[in-house]
């Protein structure tokens, strides 16, 4: 093990003093994006169905769409991002002609990208507070939730970066993966309403579905042992794909 | 004892050094000995294996066999102690195009965990010696290719190294930039950097370089000082004129092998004293005199005898 924070940290503020830049132009698109499927979805869709799992149709997508925010932060800063600083801006080559080594900078990427599924997350949590959708304290569990959603996605889209041959890869990725797992996640319809048998056990599979369900848990303030299950999840799936992405990224760094 | 001593002063030492990708031999038992305040160069063709020995050097390639030293430590157990003392300029330049040159210095810094104030100090004399004060505050996407090289090149003095490592740094560059920056490197070795580095200008080379040597397929075919290797290896005096192959063979033949050099017309002689050759030619041409150059014999000259004017790689 070769990871030392000081130098992780040195990695995440390369990133923080580029985001510093151009934060004013990120937040607002963060702010409005939610705001547009509130009213969308929320209301517009909402307006036709008179309640969903037990609560209005807006409430219910609410904690979904936190999630989905938080996973797309994570998302785009590990694909697009870190193939450029990877592939064409060479970044990591530089960063190993100084003390840090690749271990530092997993792990360095890894935060940024979870702090930028807190912006995002964070941002959409807010607006959701301003419309009063946001029962608390229960929901404020969801401060826990979305960096962990952050970490997940993050270990997922790192891997996929590593994988792929070229950046037009990534188009695949958000409407291959990404975009299915936003519509077919419990976000907009309970799962478990839909799907019968054997296809609600495979459902189990879709990684957004973990955290959709934690935070409608927290929202709602019920609490099962499902909610073990999806922590287990998340944790687990996370550091397994972390163990891969720590080898590759030693192998591609260095040789 | 003498082992400890011998140490002291050598800052980069190869031994037996290989490195293979594959099925294919990068680097070849490499021996290479740098000593505290030398400029070193590392010369050869295209595809020679000095990059990948740079690589090494710092740690980023790992040797197949054979052990690599640097500050008396090896690389394989020391990873950041030692690149914590040393600089490294890569081929392409890496900067954060969206921040000023002074930013960049800042980022890089903190790579070294240098804190501030001391990093903004750095920063603020840095842009001084590589001369950036005019552009210091502008995004780095609106600089001149010589800037950008100036900049990268004081990124890796932000941790005040003592062993600069530079990978062919004036490639591309404009000839005062070239000239700004050998005064720079020879200003920092005077201070009492080491500095390694790779170039394919042989001129750079003969004039910055204290100790240099030749590598090819990745082993050291010839190493030493430029004037060294000059005085061993070819006659003090070259004549350059364009000639056929026929010709040639009616011109010089007594002149022996290893005492000329043909790239396509153009050909090169080695000779002790030039002007009785010239007046061969002379006699020869008979009134319709051809373009003759006499100037000394340089390091290009060397290099281009060791490595051969073929284009075609040798794999």
């Amino acid at each position: 093990m070769s990871l030392s924070l000081p130098y992780a940290l040195a990695v995440w503020r390369r990133n923080a003093a580029m985001y510093k830049r151009t934060w004013k132009w990120n937040i607002l698109p963060n702010l409005f994006e939610p705001v547009f499927y509130l009213f969308s979805i929320g209301v517009g869709v909402g307006a036709y169905i008179s309640q969903m799992a037990g609560t209005s149709y807006l409430a219910f997508i609410a904690p979904g769409l936190v999630c989905v925010a938080a996973m797309n932060g994570a998302s785009f800063e590990v694909t697009y991002n870190i193939y450029v600083r990877l592939v064409f801006e060479k970044t990591y080559d530089a960063m190993l002609t100084t003390p840090i080594e690749p271990d530092d900078i997993l792990a360095g990427e890894l935060l940024w990208a979870a702090t930028r599924s807190c912006t995002y997350g964070g941002c959409f949590f807010l607006v959701l507070m301003l419309f009063g959708l946001t029962p608390l304290p229960s929901s404020l569990w969801v401060i826990l939730i979305i960096p962990l959603t952050g970490f997940l996605f993050a270990a997922i889209g790192i891997v996929f970066s590593l994988r792929i041959p070229n950046i037009d890869m990534f188009s695949f990725y958000f409407t291959l993966f990404l975009t299915p797992l936003f519509l077919f996640s419990d976000v907009f319809f309970p799962l478990k309403e839909r799907l019968t048998g054997g296809w609600l056990w495979l459902a189990e599979v879709l990684p957004l579905l973990h955290p959709v369900r934690l935070a409608r848990a927290s929202f709602k303030g019920e609490f099962s042992s499902t909610v073990l299950w999806d922590l287990a999840y998340i944790l687990g799936m996370s550091l397994m794909l972390l163990l891969w992405a720590r080898r590759a990224v030693r192998n591609r760094l260095t040789n | 004892m003498k082992q400890h001593a011998s140490s002291a002063i050598t800052v980069v030492e190869t031994r037996e050094v290989s490195k293979k990708f594959d099925d294919r031999i990068a680097v070849d038992h490499l021996d290479l000995e740098i000593s505290t305040g030398v400029c070193f160069g590392l010369l050869g063709p295209n595809g020679a294996g000095k990059t990948t020995t740079l690589r090494m050097v710092y740690g980023v390639t790992q040797a197949t066999s054979g052990t690599i030293r640097v500050f008396g430590m090896d690389i394989r157990h020391n990873l950041r102690a030692v690149r914590s003392r040393l600089g490294v300029t890569l081929q392409q330049n890496v900067l954060i195009e969206a921040l000023s040159p002074k930013e960049n210095l800042q980022v890089f810094g903190r790579y070294h965990l240098l804190r501030e104030p001391e990093l903004s100090r750095r920063a603020e004399q840095l842009i001084d010696f590589l001369e950036l004060r005019s552009h210091a505050a502008v995004p780095v996407r609106q600089l001149s290719g010589g800037f950008q090289r100036r900049l990268a090149i004081a990124l890796s003095l932000i941790n005040a190294p003592e062993l600069l490592i530079l990978d062919e740094p004036t490639t591309g560059l404009d000839p005062a930039v070239r000239l700004t920056l050998w005064s720079r490197v020879r200003e920092l070795r005077d201070a009492g950097t080491t500095v390694l580095l790779t170039t394919h200008y042989m001129d750079e080379a003969q004039r910055l370089c204290d100790q240099v040597a030749i590598i090819a397929v990745g082993k050291v075919i010839a190493s030493g000082s430029p004037a060294e290797l000059i005085a061993s290896r070819l006659a003090p005096e070259t004549v350059e004129l364009d000639c056929t192959p026929r010709e040639e063979a009616l011109l010089f033949d007594g002149l022996g092998p290893g005492r000329s050099l043909r790239v396509g017309r153009r050909l090169m002689l080695y000779v002790e004293d030039a002007a009785s050759l010239i007046s061969q030619i002379r006699r020869h041409d008979q009134g319709d005199r051809r373009s003759v150059i006499v100037r000394p014999t340089n390091l290009e000259d060397v290099f281009l005898a060791l490595t051969g004017t073929s284009l075609e790689v040798n794999p």
